[in-house]
């Protein structure tokens, strides 16, 4: 009766399990992923925590008898408890503080309320205004820190006042009553608040949207039917289905916002508003890597710290928003006497807050002379003049400009690169985490993917810079060449820092293919890869599109990243246009700005069109 | 067309114990029903004899072979075990047309293709779908998405077919006509089939043999009518038919002649030799009796005097037939009368059976201790 006994042979056994680990090539995608990620994501880390121990060639004066690379303190003692602890780290932090806070209050209550007019109120003209909210989210938030400057600028300091200060210029008022009405709004922790806010509201939006379309509107009616009103509905039924979906939008606006450092450098240095981020960039850029390293630790626990307390609070709530799956009918609430006064506040506020900035900066583009708003001012010289040693140093327009061509294969280049390997990593880690459910190398996987997140992304940068400059060797054996100033190493970075974006599609996109499909193929013979080719990806490949396109959008208009490891040779458009602000060139700078912003435009309405490719898809994750 | 022996089989998912040393064996050709209450481990049976599970213990054995030794972990992979699985969803490949969804194993078997079409076209003539070839599953409704999945799966002749809860996605109707089907095609083809369900009556219908389950266990491998007559316990008794059995309790009296038993409806005597080899041979015991529904008449008057007298509890006549539930005593007896027949509430009437198609339970053990003869 019991054969186990019999033919029981350890050897035997032993065999058996090799080869079904090795033959099988999911376990065998599974190790690589995660060599490949600790290599990637685990070392840079602990190197850069090891960095700010050791003490550097140049600080050896600061460090009485210090010997360069010896272990030591002396970066950490002086970023935490020294005289400088004040300025180096505690007023930045503040201010970074204050405006993580105050961007995810503004950006989560405007988000979520689009959200609810958009999906469940009977707002009118719904194609038109879901196709506006989106577009936030593809101009970038220097660029519309470069309008912010555009509308507000006073005299102060440099350049034409924007356009505001001319108008009130023209009134009569003196250049020091406008620097006392508008230097608050055009400078420092308001206007911070104010762009980032407008520009990180499309998080919660996409999220919120997704959850809320999701809720099977009989639960609402549920509630009507028991005599509830409809704020009640909304505070008791609505709101606590949606809270997990707004919960982290809250982490990822704050940890986007104190990880910013675009807008900061537009809007914060002129009034010497500094915060954590832009510290560790001008450390990072004097050379002081060990510093800006330590800052970026503390960022990245607080990001971590965020994300803990999110989870806690969330706890077992996170599935809310799947539980429905497609939620049956949706019958739209009413908005009654209120709807014309809520539809002109959203026009208004579209007109001012998206449709405005892009106008500005095209005006802007076409003036001579910046702020004079005349027809004599009027000009393509920054689009295609020919060099004229008069303006602009005598650099020509953007498209006779050999620097703005560079610039523009680079960032196609790079965005199409990455689109591509991006998805692909990003779908094949997907897989590997809607698969692994519940086992140890899934939730190992979704772990290792998410560190990139919480690192700011100027530290991600600098730490690629630092750890890719040198040839990468394992046992004398030449691994990885130098990658210095290349554009792999551009690649690279970008790639690994945008996993966990392109990841959390790639789980969601997964999650939505039944196993039973999978298993069904596998009963009539076909192994993994026939599996994949043949019913995977053609049964993800929508999620395959929206995956391409986040990751394509968020690249194209990626500064605060790749800013470190920019050469000239590897120069984006974002790098240039950034480049030809801090030479006080905004018309040029407005120029590479519209180029790009056009391109995103285009690829998404592509994307869109044919590709039935949904954002808020793929964020929802 | 092949005979599959599980021996000591295991299955753990997590801490959750969900096949406990299970032995069976499904004999060549036999139509094989998996039953028992949802999670009692049916499904996960037939997911392990399929290879999409691994045991963590045991054996199986396809016509002889060895296709599962867990104790050397050899697994063979499921398309070796010539077999083939209709699911629960069908899982249709939703961007596949309703050939390339069929023809699919076919083409990673290589086949010639004028084969294929030969046996895709033969396997969709059979399930009368031989029109849909160029749809996409999502064209077609439930009962021929159906169809589909079970030409996919018979498409290849593969010698076992697995089905899970095949019918369950189906409105009432289509379900006993796919029901008629499906028994067809065993006859037909041959194949062993093994068919899980929580459905008695597709159980009871369809099968030639029946496997119970009760939380991971099996409580009793017989031909339905066996498990109807003479369930080996008072899960099975209760588990098997609708309307469900009658207990009643009693005490019986053994000897080795036989046993006397005493309840509310009456005193009713047994040969030893209609008892089970395990019944205890002599003392008073505690049973339940157990009667099923049809084998009890009821009357108005009392014409016999072996008829019990009993009051209505309540009657449901459904124009074929009709249930009346009347008080015994303390206990409720559920009673089948053919015909539509109207009783007032509290109505007296008498209740009339033969003693000897009585099934008696140990009520301690459970077990059944009197067959039904």
């Amino acid at each position: 009766m019991k054969p186990n006994e019999q033919s029981y042979s350890k050897s035997r056994r032993l065999k058996n399990q090799i080869k079904e680990v090795v033959t099988n090539p999911y376990n065998v995608i599974v190790v690589i992923a995660i060599v490949l990620l600790t290599y990637l994501i685990v070392f840079p880390l602990v190197d850069m925590l090891s960095t700010t121990f050791h003490l550097a060639q140049r600080d050896l004066r600061s460090v009485p008898g210090g010997v360069a690379g010896e272990f030591t303190f002396y970066y950490w003692q002086r970023l935490l408890a020294s005289d400088l602890t004040m300025k180096l780290l505690v007023q930045p932090l503040v201010n970074s503080l204050i405006i993580g806070a105050g961007v995810s209050i503004c950006a989560i209550a405007l988000g979520s309320v689009l959200a609810w007019l958009m999906v469940r109120s009977d707002l009118p003209f719904k194609p038109f205004f879901s196709l506006a909210v989106i577009i936030p989210y593809m101009i970038p938030s220097w660029v519309k820190s470069q309008a912010w400057l555009s509308m507000f600028k006073t005299p102060r300091v440099g350049g034409a006042p924007g356009f505001v200060a001319s108008i009130m210029l023209n009134m009569g008022m003196s250049p020091d009553a406008i620097e006392t009405v508008l230097g608050p709004i055009a400078y420092g922790e308001i206007a911070v608040i104010i762009v980032l806010s407008l520009h990180y509201y499309a998080y919660t939006y996409l999220l919120v949207s997704a959850a809320l379309n999701s809720i099977n509107s009989e639960l609402e009616e549920m509630g009507e039917i028991q005599g509830a009103s409809k704020s009640l509905i909304l505070r008791r039924i609505t709101l606590p289905l949606v809270l997990p979906a707004m919960l982290s939008a809250v982490i990822l606006t704050f940890s986007k916002a104190i990880g910013t450092f675009g807008t900061i450098n537009y809007l914060g240095s002129p009034v010497n508003f500094r915060t954590l981020s832009s510290e560790l960039y001008s450390n990072n850029r004097s050379q002081n890597t060990q510093t800006a390293f330590a800052m970026a630790i503390l960022m990245i626990c607080i990001a971590s710290l965020s994300v803990f307390i999110n989870q806690k609070l969330i706890g077992s709530r996170k599935s809310y928003a799947t539980i429905g799956g497609k939620g049956g009918r949706s019958t739209p609430i009413g908005l009654g006497g209120w709807k014309p006064l809520i539809t002109l506040i959203l026009i208004v506020f579209f007109i001012v807050g998206i449709i405005m900035p892009v106008i500005i900066l095209i005006l802007e583009s076409c003036m001579l002379k910046e702020g004079a708003y005349s027809l004599e001012n009027f000009t393509l010289y920054y689009w295609i003049g020919e060099g004229n040693p008069n303006i602009m140093e005598g650099v020509p327009g953007i498209f006779k400009n050999s620097n703005f061509k560079l610039s523009l294969w680079n960032s196609l280049k790079l965005t199409f690169v990455n689109g591509v390997f991006g998805t692909i990593f990003g779908q094949m880690l997907g897989y590997i985490c809607a698969k692994g459910r519940g086992t140890f190398h899934g939730r190992l996987v979704e772990q290792l993917v998410f560190i990139p997140y919480l690192i700011p992304s100027v530290a991600f940068g600098g730490i690629y810079l630092s750890m890719f400059s040198k040839p990468q060797t394992v046992f004398g054996v030449t691994l990885v060449p130098a990658l210095y100033g290349t554009f792999a190493l551009l690649t690279l970075t970008s790639v690994v820092k945008h996993l966990p974006f392109a990841s959390r599609a790639g789980t969601s996109n997964m999650m939505q293919i039944s196993g039973e499909l999978e298993e069904a193929a596998t009963i009539e013979g076909a192994g993994f890869f026939k599996r994949f080719i043949k019913i995977v990806f053609p049964l993800s490949k929508g999620g395959f599109i929206s995956g391409f396109m986040l990751i394509f959008v968020s690249i194209m208009k990626e500064l605060d990243l790749i800013i470190l490891i920019m050469t000239p040779t590897t120069s984006t458009l974002p790098y240039l246009a950034f480049q030809y602000q801090n030479q006080n060139c905004p018309q040029a700078s407005d120029c590479v700005a519209i180029v790009m912003f056009s391109i995103v435009f285009l690829v998404y309405a592509l994307a869109n069109i044919f590709g039935d490719a949904d954002l808020a898809k793929s964020m929802a994750g | 067309m092949s005979k599959i022996v599980l021996t000591n089989v295991d299955k753990f998912y997590g801490k959750n114990h969900v096949l406990k040393n299970l032995n069976l064996t499904i004999e060549d050709g036999d139509f094989m029903t998996l039953l028992g209450p949802s999670g009692c481990g049916k499904t996960t049976t037939l997911r392990v004899v399929s290879g999409l599970e691994k045991p963590q213990n045991g054996f199986i054995h396809m016509d002889g072979q060895e296709i599962v030794n867990a104790a050397e972990a050899k697994f063979a992979p499921p398309s070796k075990r010539n077999l083939n699985l209709v699911f629960q969803s069908y899982a249709l490949w939703p961007h596949m047309t309703v050939f390339d969804n069929v023809s699919f194993g076919l083409k990673i078997r290589k086949e010639p293709s004028d084969v294929i079409e030969k046996k895709v076209a033969s396997a969709l003539e059979r399930m009368q779908i031989g029109e849909y070839a160029k749809r996409y599953p999502t064209e077609l409704s439930g009962g021929q998405q159906q169809r589909v999945a079970i030409a996919r799966a018979i498409v290849s002749e593969p010698r076992l077919l697995l089905l899970d809860e095949p019918l369950s996605n189906l409105d009432a109707k289509l379900r006993v006509d796919m029901r008629s089907e499906l028994k067809r095609l065993h006859h037909e083809t041959g194949t062993t089939i093994i068919y899980v369900t929580h459905d008695q009556v597709e159980a009871l219908t369809m099968s030639t043999r029946i496997a119970l389950y009760r939380k991971g266990e099996l409580v009793q491998v017989a031909p339905p009518l066996e498990l109807y007559d003479n369930p080996c316990n008072l899960y099975t008794a209760d588990f098997i038919g609708n309307p469900s059995i009658n207990f009643i309790k009693g005490t019986a009296k053994v000897d080795a002649s036989g046993m006397t038993v005493d309840s509310a409806v009456g005193q009713q005597t047994y040969d030893r030799a209609d008892m089970t080899p395990d019944a205890p041979t002599s003392g008073t015991v505690e049973v339940t009796l157990g009667l099923r529904p049809e084998q009890v008449t009821i009357s108005k008057v009392q014409d016999d005097e072996h008829r019990v007298e009993a009051h209505v509890y309540s009657g449901m006549p459904a124009g074929s037939e009709t249930l009346v539930t009347v008080r015994v005593g303390k206990d409720l007896v559920t009673v089948k009368e053919l015909g539509s027949t109207h009783y007032g509430s509290d109505e007296k009437v008498f209740l009339g059976f033969n003693s000897k198609k009585v099934n008696v339970f140990e009520t301690a053990s459970e077990n059944l201790i009197k067959y039904c003869v």
